[in-house]
């Protein structure tokens, strides 16, 4: 091969992980540690991965809080959180291993807050039952990347490619053969001999304007797999946090942690009522405090008191605060009202200390004197590719999927604090069932020199061609696209014209121009990732459109009641000659075991001993 | 606990100025170049209310200049990654606000201690070289039968919160640039610099940890060339007490251990127990 490619890197591994953040480290992780030879790329250093900004916490059933919980009552709640439309075998496994998952974080070094005991401390989050989140104030996602970083540069077998970035996956007679990526830095090129690769390359947030995700965030992994023969799955289910920044502008859309809500954060209209009392949805009616009272009385750990309303699910909080504005009680900018400031100074200084000196630095706002300013912002992608539940494998032989990359778990709403734990558990299953398969084959795939070559040309077209697109303007009529025609709030009108706005936008980027050359140019990197966000955009509006309903995150307005004739049907998208094919799939039949666990009171399910090592029914 | 105040629409504060204070125009003095040379070029930029430098680089970008190398991932001073120097300071662009800045144009170089890569984007491998040569976290066993039970560690927060502070790192190497023995003195094969110190330090303090990297932090660590300068401290955007809780009282304990008769004679000195 080296004859024609020589300006090409090649490597030969195993296993090859797109990504580092926690489900790619986790991943890289343990291929490793079961001795086959790994490589992670990751398209920004170390350390950096989106993982890194993750706030609140990480769900798992550690019973440190709350003896009532256990692995059965997370299940119940991420399967309702989910609207009984996730993979259940996904949330069994993900509610059982959560706790191993983090207790081995704290053997890697992880310093998770404690309780008064000295044992792993939890807090309320939405749609969880019981105090459930193991966290570290409010930078988990900090505490769990650095962990793995340090576990991972220390693990042997395992290379880290930095600011590299993939491109290409290739197949050998359908199985996954390698991938094409490129040097952020130097623009060099590398080919990756792979006999297995695992996609963990997080969201596609920058598909809209305002969203609490970073550059990274441009659904690589899912137009690599779809362009893999991989398919796609749930790509409607768009996650809005109720809790962005909305002022001043530079900084709408980055996230307020629901940390705020957990620790007594109260949501509050223009006219300074506590709208979320009203907002209570009929399958969680009797769960929530009734008023202020028993929210006091909650707060100040009394069993008998329920939950304050505002920790109501993301998609239910969400779709309050924009029914509020819609009733002219929004406020200023468009928001509705966070206030922590009735806790003590130094209490939100403990718990909050990034959200206080955020609002300090970025808003001139002190958090515990005043009150903040707060609107939906896109935040998580529940859909991603489709895989097996026990592997993470997807249709495509050797190609696996974890994490935010990978769809299953969240069904049509994910829970707070249930994404950290995905990564670990789906990272590990990846990371383990991918070194197995190569353990298994017969014979090593080979990578196709022709197709290796068009990919490169593909990728330098842009820097060569003299004409052509900007890629940071169709970037930008992309987001508008998307914050018009595919928001929350969704219409078959709007996303028609979205979904042909994205067909143009499509055809106009396959010729894109860019000035510079190959080391570090941002304009570069953009020309990458425009066709992968629209790609990833054309899924999700066309998902959208498909499904005539209203459920979770998925709210609209021509039809804006649930439909049981889509409660127990996933959308799946697959190439088909050449075009993307939608169908409706059924979901994973229920037994009646695991639904008896899902419609059970909580308190039922809690008076059970704890069955972690259980077999699957 | 006391019930939550009513807040009605008069209390609700603005979030935040209305009127940009720098008139809605900022000049930009932007490094460009490579390892061998560049030099400053000049931008003018629409401001926004609350805008932060890295926002400016990125309408420079959209506009002007295409292939203007900037590092940056969260916008939100979390990850650490667009550190540069800005009107001589070492910052997080994300979180330098317009208006905090001095009037007059606003100068953004990479940072001065690592080799430049294109722009403002920096070399920091060395960094990441150092990380990968310090002994990890090192696990005692679980001890007490509840413990085995629990699978975890018993540890009190009040034991915690040391090394938790040093965990509040966001490995932005700011520290690393503004300290003189790296920056004015080139000692890179001498000293891992005060970004490792606490890392040596969040190990070392760790309750659970079994390790013993006295040895290292000397020899490797080179803890002896910091002269407690402090320039560390007042740099880090974690708000680490990079000197008072790391250095100082990991020096102390490389003096107590490894030169034992001379630390006992060095604490008298300093007058301490
Ligand atoms: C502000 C914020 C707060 C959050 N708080 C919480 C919380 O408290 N609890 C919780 O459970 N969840 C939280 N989430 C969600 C959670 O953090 C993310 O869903 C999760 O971290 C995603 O992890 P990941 O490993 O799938 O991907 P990431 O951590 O995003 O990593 C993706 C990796 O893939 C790489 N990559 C992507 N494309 C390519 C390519 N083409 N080539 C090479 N590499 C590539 C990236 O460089 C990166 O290394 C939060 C999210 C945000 C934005
Ligand atoms: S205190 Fe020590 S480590 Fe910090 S800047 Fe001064 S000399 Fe460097
Ligand atoms: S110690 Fe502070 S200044 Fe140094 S790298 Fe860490 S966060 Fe940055
Ligand atoms: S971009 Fe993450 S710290 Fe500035």
């Amino acid at each position: 091969m080296t004859e024609d490619l020589d300006n090409v890197t090649e490597h030969t591994v195993d296993v090859l992980v797109v990504g580092a953040g926690g489900a790619g480290l986790r991943a890289a992780i343990q291929s490793a540690e079961e001795s086959a030879e790994t490589a992670v790329v990751t398209k920004s250093l170390l350390g950096k991965a989106h993982t890194v900004m993750a706030e609140g916490g990480c769900a798992a059933a550690l019973r440190n809080v709350d003896e009532r919980d256990n692995w059965k009552v997370h299940f119940r709640d991420t399967v309702r959180g989910s609207k009984l439309l996730n993979d259940w075998r996904m949330a069994e496994y993900h509610a059982k291993e959560a706790p191993d998952r983090v207790r081995e974080l704290e053997k890697w070094g992880a310093t998770f807050d404690r309780n008064e005991e000295g044992w792993i401390n939890q807090r309320p989050f939405g749609g969880h039952e019981y105090n459930r989140l193991a966290h570290v104030g409010d930078r988990t996602g900090l505490e769990l990347i650095r962990t793995l970083q340090d576990k991972a540069v220390h693990t042997d077998d395992l290379d880290v490619f930095q600011e590299t970035t993939v491109t290409k996956l290739f197949k050998d007679g359908g199985r996954i053969a390698g991938a094409l990526a490129y040097d952020r830095d130097t623009g060099g090129l590398h080919l990756f001999q792979a006999d297995a690769v695992i996609l963990a390359g997080g969201g596609f947030g920058q598909c809209y304007k305002y969203t609490s995700n970073s550059w990274e965030y441009t659904g690589d992994g899912m137009a690599l797999a779809y362009e893999a023969g991989a398919e796609l799955m749930d790509m409607e289910f768009v996650q809005f946090h109720p809790t962005g920044m909305v002022w001043p502008p530079s900084v709408r859309g980055l996230l307020v942690t629901e940390g705020v809500r957990g620790e007594g954060g109260i949501l509050r209209n223009s006219e300074g009522e506590r709208f979320m009392f009203d907002y209570v949805p009929p399958i969680y009616e009797g769960e929530f405090a009734a008023d202020e009272d028993e929210v006091l009385r909650w707060l100040d750990d009394d069993d008998d008191a329920r939950r304050p309303p505002e920790l109501l699910t993301r998609d239910v909080v969400a779709k309050a605060i924009h029914d509020e504005n819609e009733a002219g009680r929004g406020s200023p900018h468009g928001g509705a009202f966070l206030d922590i400031s009735w806790r003590d100074d130094e209490y939100i200084h403990k718990k909050l200390p990034s959200m206080v000196e955020q609002f300090e630095e970025l808003a001139g706002v002190d958090i515990t004197e005043e009150p903040m300013e707060v609107g939906p912002t896109m935040h998580y992608a529940m859909g991603g590719v489709r895989v097996d539940p026990e592997t993470e494998m997807t249709n495509v032989p050797g190609l696996f999927a974890a994490g935010e990359n990978a769809a299953g778990l969240h069904g049509a709403n994910r829970l707070g604090g249930n994404s950290l734990s995905d990564l670990l558990v789906f990272g590990k299953r990846s990371g383990e069932h991918a070194a197995t398969y190569v353990e298994e084959l017969d014979d090593a795939p080979a990578i196709d020199h022709d197709e290796v070559e068009t990919a490169i040309d593909e990728l330098m077209a842009p820097l060569e061609n003299d004409e052509g697109a900007d890629p940071y303007d169709l970037h930008e009529e992309l987001q508008e696209v998307m914050d018009e025609g595919v928001q929350m709030i969704r219409e078959a009108d709007n996303m028609e014209a979205a979904i042909d706005q994205l067909e143009d936008l499509w055809e106009r980027a396959r010729k894109l121009s860019v000035p510079g050359g190959t080391s570090y140019n941002p304009g570069w990197h953009r020309a990458v990732h425009v066709p992968n966000m629209i790609l990833t955009s054309l899924a999700v509006a066309r998902s959208a459109l498909m499904r005539e309903e209203s459920r979770g995150a998925h709210v609209r307005t021509d039809f804006p009641e649930k439909d049981e004739e889509w409660g127990d049907v996933n959308i799946v998208i697959r190439e088909e000659d050449g075009e993307m094919s939608l169908v409706t799939e059924p979901s994973p039949e229920r037994p009646e075991k695991i639904q008896e666990i899902i419609d059970a009171d909580p308190e039922e399910v809690s008076s059970e001993a704890y069955g972690a090592k259980e077999v699957m029914p | 606990m006391a019930a939550p105040a009513e807040t009605t629409q008069a209390d609700q504060p603005s979030s935040g100025p209305e009127e940009p204070p720098r008139g809605g125009q900022a000049t930009f003095e932007v490094w460009r170049g490579d390892e061998d040379d560049g030099e400053f070029e000049t931008f003018e930029v629409e401001t926004q209310p609350g805008m932060v430098v890295l926002d400016a680089m990125h309408e420079i970008q959209a506009d002007q200049a295409p292939d203007l190398a900037v590092r940056w991932n969260c916008k939100a001073g979390k990850c650490g990654s667009c550190s540069a120097e800005v009107n001589g300071h070492p910052k997080l662009m994300c979180m330098t606000r317009l208006e905090d800045l001095e009037e007059g144009p606003i100068h953004v170089a990479p940072m001065k201690t690592f080799p430049v890569e294109k722009d403002l984007v920096c070399d920091v491998s060395w960094n990441y070289e150092q990380n990968e040569e310090i002994e990890p976290f090192d696990g005692r066993e679980l001890e007490t039968p509840a413990e085995k039970e629990k699978g975890e560690f018993r540890m009190q927060q009040e034991d915690l919160d040391r090394v938790q502070e040093f965990r509040k790192c966001i490995e932005c190497y700011l520290c690393q640039d503004v300290c003189h023995v790296l920056r004015n003195h080139d000692k890179y094969d001498a000293f891992q610099g005060p970004r490792f110190m606490i890392r040596y330090a969040g190990v070392e303090m760790h309750p659970a940890d079994d390790g013993d990297r006295v040895e290292e932090i000397w020899d490797e660590g080179g803890i002896g060339y910091c002269n407690i300068t402090k320039c560390c401290t007042d740099v880090c955007p974690a708000d680490i007490e990079i000197t008072d809780n790391g250095i100082i009282p990991m020096k102390e304990r490389v003096a107590s251990e490894k030169f034992d008769p001379l630390a006992m004679l060095w604490q008298k000195v300093r007058g301490e127990d």
